[in-house]
């Protein structure tokens, strides 16, 4: 019998998903293409919230497009084509979250030079996504209004590894007695000076807001800073 | 359940290592995992069970450092460690601090391997017979 032996590794268990994502960010920026990684619960209005903006984006002259996992089932790629983007969908069959090469694999044939913002809308999970890195600029949290105000308690994992939290269905406020003062002090409390949008899609009401809050961060990517 | 994956992560990178050292059967793996890194042991400890079957980590232990979220107090200039993830302060002084400085650890730390015994020169061999009949019986 041999003796055991010891290798002392530390490295990253994702090192190899890690090095896909850092790959595919250095393409990103330098192809100029913001890449948002929108992360929620299932039936938060990932989707909705999406289509509107590739709507207005794209009436605005920017190039958007979109790539959307899911569990099974392409309805929400064909709910986002809709806006005339280029969409496509990535089905997990089972897996909770993407990984880099998922994505990596979904860009072949894209120019990402001719893309302004690609928005990769993850598997509805607030868990799971957290530790894979997609190669994204933003990481964006939302959650609705009709999911509770302790979200943020529950899953501070989700929230201190997003840039912006987006609280969603506001319409739906008043219905389901959303208490927003306790929902903004719980994100604060998980990730102090966190920021956050308030946006209803149906309505309309804070998407000029998140529409600017995205341009600027492309301004800020092709600008370096 | 991403354990799974992580399980099947952690084993893909052990295997390129003991490779790496020549090839061997693995005795244990130690990771790090943060508070903050959103894996539920018993599910990694599970996935990794049925991930590793058939590899050289089956049965191999899984030894589990767990690290607790450690934050930046700006008032105090201190490295204090959060109590609770549901409160991101200063224990001590209460000042809110999201500068974190550990807990989100999703590492391979070691791994405890033994090279495969040294092979016969017919290693396809069918290995003797225990009861082979005796020449004088």
């Amino acid at each position: 019998m041999s003796q055991p032996r010891i290798l002392e590794v530390r490295t990253k268990i994702l090192k190899a998903n890690d090095e896909t994502a850092r790959a595919m960010r250095r393409r990103f920026v330098e192809a100029g293409v913001l890449v948002v990684n929108v992360v929620s619960s299932p039936g938060s209005g990932k989707t909705a919230l999406l289509e509107e903006t590739l709507t207005r984006l794209k009436a605005r002259g920017v190039a958007v497009a979109a790539i959307v996992g899911d569990l099974e089932t392409d309805n929400d790629a064909r709910r986002l084509a809709r806006s005339g983007a280029p969409v496509r969908q990535i089905e997990t069959h089972g897996l909770c979250h993407l990984e880099a090469a998922m994505v990596e694999e979904r860009l072949a044939g894209w120019d990402l030079a001719a893309i302004d913002i690609l928005f990769v809308e993850n598997v509805g999970n607030l868990v799971c996504p957290t530790s894979w890195d997609l190669g994204e600029d933003l990481r964006v949290a939302l959650v609705s209004v009709t999911e509770g105000e302790d979200k943020p308690l529950k899953y501070p994992g989700l929230f201190n590894t997003s840039d912006l939290a987006v609280i969603t269905k506001l319409d739906l406020a008043a219905a389901v007695e959303f208490d927003r003062a306790t929902a903004l002090a719980n994100i604060d409390r998980v990730r102090p000076g966190m920021a956050v949008l308030e946006v209803a899609t149906k309505t309309g009401a804070g998407i000029d807001t998140w529409i600017d809050t995205l341009l600027a961060k492309l301004d800020a990517l092709r600008s370096g800073r | 359940m991403h354990e799974l994956s992580i399980a099947t992560a952690v084993i893909d990178e052990v295997t390129k290592h003991v490779a790496g050292a020549g090839g061997g059967r693995v005795i244990a793996v130690t990771l790090r995992i943060g508070r903050l890194a959103t894996v539920e042991e018993g599910s990694l400890r599970f996935g990794f069970a049925i991930a590793s079957a058939g590899t050289d980590l089956a049965g191999a232990r899984l030894e589990i450092i767990d690290v607790p979220v450690r934050i930046w107090c700006p008032q105090c200039l201190a490295e204090r460690a959060l109590p609770s993830l549901q409160r991101f302060a200063c224990p001590e002084c209460g000042q809110p601090s999201g500068d974190i400085r550990a807990g989100r650890e999703l590492d391979l730390e070691s791994i405890e391997w033994e090279p495969f015994a040294p092979q016969s020169p017919h290693p396809e061999s069918p290995r003797p017979e225990l009861h082979t009949p005796r020449a004088f019986s």
